[in-house]
């Protein structure tokens, strides 16, 4: 029984990790950007939520309601004023620039914040629990945070799958160029995908503040969970971002039961076997090319 | 009245210059030809008047307003539309989703996607199936409809006869022939001679990114358009 607690642990856990991934797998799948600062990003969201919760003695969801639009906008105008303009000038000034903004936001926070580590008051939800008889029990938390998160894939899937709006990101992700000759601008199209992502990693960033501590460098390790639920789940793919956030969290709670330091390096490890035995992913898109 | 008009269009890839001062004039419901050998500029020119390649602005001429150089989205907006070389068929989208990708600015006019499905049932028919599992000549159809979902002012088509057999080419440009016969400003590249100057009324022909000669087709004989392509 504690195996299977265990192991319902890590799916649940699953659902946070989804949460960071789909940003980062939106923007690869649209633009064929890499964020290295998605991370950082969702801490930024996570300490914003902080400060609204201290100045305003505001209740955390009150705070996860101003700080998801706030990063959404944030999204939208840092691709406009400076992401855009490194579109077409290959692979490498995305990756330097996104790298140089988790530098520049993790040692803002540090001077804003201090080093020290922070959490969002959680008002008991953490601790609550719903049991499910035989002795199981899961929280509550992490029964919404997963809910949250497939909340957002649904709404995701039918923004994409249904919406003018969504062909477009379609049709922009197979091929720029054909796409502007149906009228689709790239970079108001950017823009808009940028702002989902941030959106959705703002979302991600105060879950883990309620669920954990953090602080200015916790981004980093965001981003590694992330890119590693995307590669498992396969990129293109959103339900396979959540069945790879759910491995990830499974091999992690599961190493962590065998030996408390083993957690982080069984999810690595697990990680490393997909790559090896599936290097597509497990839910790739098969996509022909011509 | 000119729908277009391309004044000393100079074009190029990065230091390689591809066109050298085009000009030619396009009449409001009149369908040009432009033919040529590979290479010649074609499909450059094509590329640079839709946008996709940039261009002076004074270069190209719209219903009398300077468009050149305007981002291919924004001439989408006023009524260019490019039917790209290779088709270019989104693999992600359904036909249908394809055509309706076509319609993204929504331009008013009479393409819709009933009147897409009634020219081409096979379309119909396939509608929910993902754009790239058509055969080659089913794609070029999709391609065409897809940009006079458009509703343009002007439509340009790039090589429809590419890769595809010579009697599939000759649906396509029966087709082709009753949407020009209704009044659509058409610009079609081709390096198939023979059935592209069965729907043209004026043909230009280009090498190496100049006009080497222009004409009614019935004014041209046949030797005169191969000394023209071949520059013998």
């Amino acid at each position: 029984m504690a195996w299977l607690d265990t192991i319902v642990q890590g799916l649940l856990l699953g659902g946070l990790y989804a949460l960071f991934a789909t940003g980062l797998s939106l923007i690869f799948g649209v633009m064929r950007i890499v964020n290295l600062a998605h991370g950082d990003f969702s801490i930024l969201a996570a300490f914003l939520a902080v400060m609204l919760v201290d100045a305003l003695a505001l209740h955390w969801l009150l705070a996860l309601a101003l700080v998801v639009p706030a990063m959404a906008l944030l999204g939208y105008v840092l691709q406009r004023t400076v992401l855009n303009r490194l579109l077409g000038r290959g692979i490498l000034p995305p990756i330097l620039v996104t790298f140089g903004l988790s530098i520049i936001i993790q040692n803002a926070l540090l001077e804003a914040f201090s080093a020290d580590s922070r959490r969002l008051n959680p008002g008991g939800i953490d601790t609550a629990s719903l049991a499910l008889g035989g002795g199981l029990a899961v929280g509550w938390f992490s029964l919404i945070t997963l809910l949250v998160a497939i909340v957002v894939l649904t709404g995701l899937q039918i923004f994409i799958g249904r919406t003018q709006r969504g062909r477009a990101f379609r049709a922009t992700a197979d091929d720029q160029a054909t796409a502007a000759l149906m009228g689709i601008d790239p970079r108001g199209l950017y823009a808009l995908a940028m702002a989902l992502s941030l959106g959705i990693v703002a979302i991600a960033g105060v879950f883990l503040g309620v669920r954990t501590t953090f602080a200015f460098g916790s981004g980093p390790d965001r981003l590694l969970f992330a890119f590693e639920a995307v590669i498992i789940g396969g990129l293109g793919s959103l339900w396979g971002t959540l069945v790879g956030g759910a491995i990830l969290g499974v091999a992690q709670t599961v190493g962590a039961k065998l030996s408390p330091g083993w957690g982080i390096l069984t999810g690595h490890l697990v990680f490393l076997a997909v790559l090896l035995v599936r290097p597509q992913g497990l839910f790739a898109r098969q996509r022909r090319l011509d | 009245m000119s729908r277009l008009v391309v004044r000393r269009l100079d074009a190029f890839y990065g230091d390689f210059q591809a066109l050298f001062g085009i000009s030619l004039e396009v009449d409001d419901g009149e369908t040009v030809a432009i033919i040529g050998a590979n290479g010649s500029g074609k499909s450059t020119f094509l590329k640079a008047v839709a946008g996709a390649l940039p261009a002076a602005r004074t270069a190209v001429e719209l219903d009398g307003v300077a468009v050149g150089g305007r981002p291919a989205h924004e001439l989408v907006d006023r009524g260019v539309t490019l039917v790209p070389e290779g088709r270019r068929i989104f693999p992600s989208l359904t036909v249908e989703e394809n055509l309706r990708i076509g319609a993204y600015r929504a331009r008013a006019g009479r393409w819709t996607l009933e009147r897409v499905y009634a020219i081409f049932p096979r379309l119909a028919e396939r509608r929910r199936q993902p754009g790239t599992n058509l055969s080659g000549g089913e794609q070029q159809m999709l391609a065409i409809s897809r940009g006079l979902m458009a509703n343009p002012r002007l439509l340009l088509i790039d090589e429809i006869s590419l890769g595809l057999a010579p009697a599939v080419v000759k649906q396509l440009y029966d087709v082709l022939a009753t949407v020009t016969a209704e009044g659509m400003t058409t610009v079609v590249v081709e390096q198939d001679v023979s059935q592209v100057l069965r729907i043209a009324r004026r043909v230009f022909c280009f090498r190496k990114g100049a006009v080497s000669l222009f004409g009614r087709p019935d004014e041209l004989s046949r030797s005169r358009i191969a000394a023209a392509y071949f520059g013998t």
